[in-house]
């Protein structure tokens, strides 16, 4: 620090923190100066959640020092972390279901900042591109939308250090831009932002210095903007990165139809589907991109079965009408589902992942008239971990002890290990590392070539360039029509994106201005 | 200062271990209350806990009353382990006992083999209490009425029913105008197991349903898809796994096991219909399933310790002239303790320095 007169915003030294199974900090030093945008980069389980929850007083270190600006300070809980400037937008949402935007937000407010709070909420969402309603209830809020209350909630504080976990996943690319416009012009004011995501590119844009963690200690340090994204993700992962084979599509007759769809939204703030017509045909990955909030959970609904129509012909799989059919059904007649949320839909938290294997699977021997065959499950589920690299002691682990990336990769394996004939991917790498995001990716190709038909629903954009055959957007309820990736851009597709969100496409010239 | 940790992996042991402390809570609250109404915790404790079970005579009558409790808790727990809460067994047992001594008050005094008329008493008191459960698992799958609410209700329904039939139409002509039927025939009694004891097949009968239950819970994908929908609604959705037909058959398998109890209270130690076949055995198999974790052999032992309080509440009643209402107390001390006692399963105590 002798070579550096300014005071860091925030120093780390020696912080470790162990958990009864895994250390997950190991003597990790790190200063970060003011108006610095520094990167935290590692994979899923390289201990960087944890770091920032210390840093941010949820969780307690069990050595080393922590100096803000100067000072050693004791963060001990959040809202002490805010009152001295701190301010954290989390990947797991930390939202009170149950609750309006407008009270969540109050939660995380002195008394003296609420005053004219839907107002403010408002304005600052405008500002950002981020658009909300203040007095709709989080629960009937996709899980995009939950990232943007989260997200507004802290730029609210005119935080000094802002600590931003995974943020732009949920993100139309123009509305990216916006977002790292409003980071550089709040680091330009001095405000230190520390940035996590897995979207190395975005890193390279975005942030002058970067630290790398591998399970649980700094295994580098760079300046992202000098590093090639390999190089980046070498340093992640210590090791090369596998790139996805995309052969050309040989598509054959379609698998998944949908006709003229419509669908009234469940609850006041959903969105109804209008018109949707669409087909996935044997041997293509269809993506439908497009910001979450838009339709897409009620389509993945109507399609998995978990809402069945009344009109059967709305939807037809491999011939038959299938619509009014409920999921099991549906699942008898070759289609294979991945939803997007993991714990406590995809998963049972609770119950070990051989359960959580008959959750679905329930060919290959595992159930024999009604009755369970524990030793096919087992294999079946040793299959799954084993073909998918799942870290796991076993098919006795509890699914919640799993990592996020682990569990997806584990009902990625299960969905697929069941050969459908129609697979439906919700989000497949949200929140996963890149690793197991390249491997899930890698899947739904080898599956593709084996002339599955695959639909891929998804907010990230470059994935789904990077894997479909034809794409199309959802926006408003309404689906564009499909295009084949090589006649389309991200630019476009982004325009379609954003077509859709009016708040957005207003914010645009303001802040260009 | 004591702090509570998330355990990252839910604590087996503590799965245990938390009834055994409810359980150990329980005496010391126990030992209290007996201090402050004057008598000799250990003498009190001797009577309560010690004495009914002394003799042959008094473990058969901890089985006889065990049996009922561990039968109704097993149907019940089917149900509980897919959030369909049937509080209504006591009703469901008062149909089923009604329906049972209905066939047997039917044949009276007439030669029929037991081999034949116990099976049709059982299957008439399984179908009774069925119905009657249907009626709060059709309201919650028609109008969405909550079950809890409704099953309760009909509980007064069932008794006030069986009343009108034991004050009214069923009444023994010859009893002097007791509010009760006839004795039921001979052959319409359960066989004793245990000579010179009370206690009948109704006990082999509820271990054998035990034994079934454990099977259809642990190994048919049913019970499997019905504990999925009480852990997780939304993943059990998404396997399309029917709310609808777990709501009917965990009110189904409750109402079946509370009429079984009923015939087994009828044509065992009763013998005849009365205006009340069960001292509550429908509400304590609640405590029964919960503090057997609903788990089969857990409820087991839950209705042996639960019938050892029933048992041990009338010896202090006639030793000691304690007030009946301490078997109640000892009820909802033990359920209170072991659920404060189930946080050790996800959370582990640590002591820890204010910083």
């Amino acid at each position: 620090m002798a070579d550096t007169p300014e005071v860091p915003r925030l120093s780390l030294r020696g912080i470790t923190k162990r958990y009864p199974t895994v250390l997950a900090n190991d003597g990790i030093d790190l200063d970060v100066m003011p108006g610095e945008i520094h990167a935290v980069l590692g994979e899923n389980g390289a201990g960087k959640s944890t770091l920032m929850k210390i840093i941010y007083g949820i969780v307690e270190p069990d050595a080393g020092t922590i100096r803000w600006e100067g000072e050693v300070v004791h963060v001990g809980n959040p809202a002490r972390a805010r009152k001295l400037g701190i301010g954290m937008v989390f990947q797991h949402f930390s939202l009170f279901e149950t609750l309006s935007v407008a009270d969540n937000i109050r939660l995380a407010l002195e008394p003296s900042q609420t005053k004219r709070l839907h107002r403010r909420i408002k304005d600052v969402s405008a500002r950002y591109g981020l658009p909300l309603v203040p007095a709709r209830r989080i629960h009937t809020m996709s899980v995009g939308e939950r990232q943007r209350v989260e997200i507004v909630r802290c730029l609210l504080q005119d935080p000094r250090l802002l600590i931003m976990d995974e943020p732009t996943s949920v993100l139309t690319p123009q509305a990216t831009l916006h977002l790292f416009d409003t980071l550089r012009a709040l680091a330009q004011k001095g405000c230190s932002i520390l940035y996590i995501s897995h979207k190395l590119d975005e890193i390279r844009a975005l942030c002058q210095r970067a630290t790398v963690l591998r399970a649980g200690r700094v295994t580098g340090q760079c300046d992202p903007r000098r590093e090639t994204t390999a190089s980046l993700a070498r340093m992640m992962i210590g090791g090369e990165l596998p790139r996805p084979v995309h052969r050309a599509a040989q598509a054959g007759a379609p698998a998944l139809r949908v006709d003229a769809l419509d669908l009234r939204a469940d609850d006041p703030f959903g969105t109804s589907l209008s018109g949707i017509s669409f087909d996935v045909r044997e041997g293509e990955i269809l993506g439908i991109a497009g910001v979450s909030g838009n339709g897409q959970k009620e389509l993945l609904a109507a399609l998995s079965g978990e809402r069945p129509l009344a009109r059967a012909n709305a939807i037809t799989l491999c011939g038959a009408p299938v619509a009014s059919l409920d999921a099991f059904a549906r699942r008898k007649l070759g289609l294979a589902f991945i939803p997007e949320d993991r714990l406590g839909r995809g998963a049972v938290p609770e119950m070990t992942l051989a359960d959580n294997a008959l959750l679905t699977a329930r060919g290959d021997g595992n159930v024999v008239r009604g009755m369970i065959r524990d030793n096919a499950v087992a294999t079946f589920t040793k299959r799954i971990i084993a073909a998918f690299g799942v870290k796991a002691s076993g098919p006795d682990a509890i699914a919640r002890s799993l990592s996020g990336g682990n569990l997806q990769k584990f009902i990625v394996g299960r969905e697929i290990g069941q050969r459908p004939k129609v697979l439906i991917a919700a989000q497949p790498t949200w929140g996963v590392d890149v690793g197991a995001a390249a491997q899930i990716r890698q899947a739904l190709i080898d599956l593709r070539e084996r002339g599955v038909a695959v639909l891929v629903v998804s907010e990230e954009l470059d994935e789904l360039i990077e894997i479909c055959d034809r794409l199309a957007v959802m926006a408003q309820g309404r689906l564009s029509p499909p295009k084949p990736v090589r006649e389309t851009s991200a630019e476009e597709i982004g325009l379609l994106m954003a077509a859709a969100t009016p708040h957005e496409a207003e914010a645009q010239p303001e802040m260009e201005s | 200062m004591l702090r509570l940790e998330a355990r990252p992996v839910p604590s087996r042991s503590a799965v245990v271990a938390a009834p055994l402390i409810a359980a150990l809570a329980t005496f010391c609250v126990g030992f209290v209350v007996f201090s402050a109404l004057g008598k000799n915790p250990l003498v009190a404790f001797d009577a309560f806990f010690i004495a009914p079970i002394a003799t042959r005579y008094g473990v058969a009558e901890l089985l006889l009353k065990a049996s009922p409790l561990m039968l109704i808790a097993t149907g019940l727990a089917i149900g509980y382990r897919a959030n369909v809460w049937n509080i209504g067994a006591e009703g469901q047992l008062t149909l089923g006992a009604l329906a049972g001594g209905g066939v047997a008050l039917a044949v009276g005094d007439a030669e029929v083999s037991p081999a034949l008329l116990l099976p049709a008493m059982f299957v008439a008191g399984a179908v009774a209490g069925m119905l009657w459960a249907a009626i709060p698992a059709w309201l919650r799958t028609r109008f969405n009425a909550n079950e809890i609410l409704t099953s309760l209700m009909l509980v007064y329904v069932a008794t006030l029913l069986l009343s009108w039939l034991v004050h009214g139409p069923w009444r023994d002509p010859e009893g002097f105008n007791f509010p009760q039927s006839k004795m039921f025939g001979a052959s319409a009694m359960l066989p004793i197991v245990l000579p010179e004891t009370r206690l009948n097949a109704g006990f082999l009968l509820a271990l054998a349903v035990v034994a079934l239950a454990w099977l259809f819970v642990r190994r048919h994908i049913v019970g499997f898809e019905m504990r999925v929908a009480g852990l997780s609604p939304d993943a059990a959705n998404y396997a399309g796994i029917s709310w609808r037909r777990n709501i009917w058959l965990g009110m189904l398998a409750g109402g079946a096991c509370a009429g079984l109890a009923g015939v087994s209270e009828a044509a065992g130690p009763i013998g005849q219909l009365l205006p009340s076949m069960s001292p509550g055995y429908g509400f304590a198999a609640i405590i029964v399933a919960f503090v057997g974790r609903l788990h089969p052999a857990g409820i087991v032992l839950a209705s042996l310790l639960m019938s050892l309080l029933y048992l041990g509440g009338e010896s202090a009643q006639v030793n000691l002239a304690l007030p009946s209402a301490v078997t109640g107390l000892f009820e909802g001390t033990l359920l209170f303790f072991l659920l404060a006692a189930d946080v050790l399963v996800n959370y582990r105590p640590r002591l820890a320095k204010r910083a």
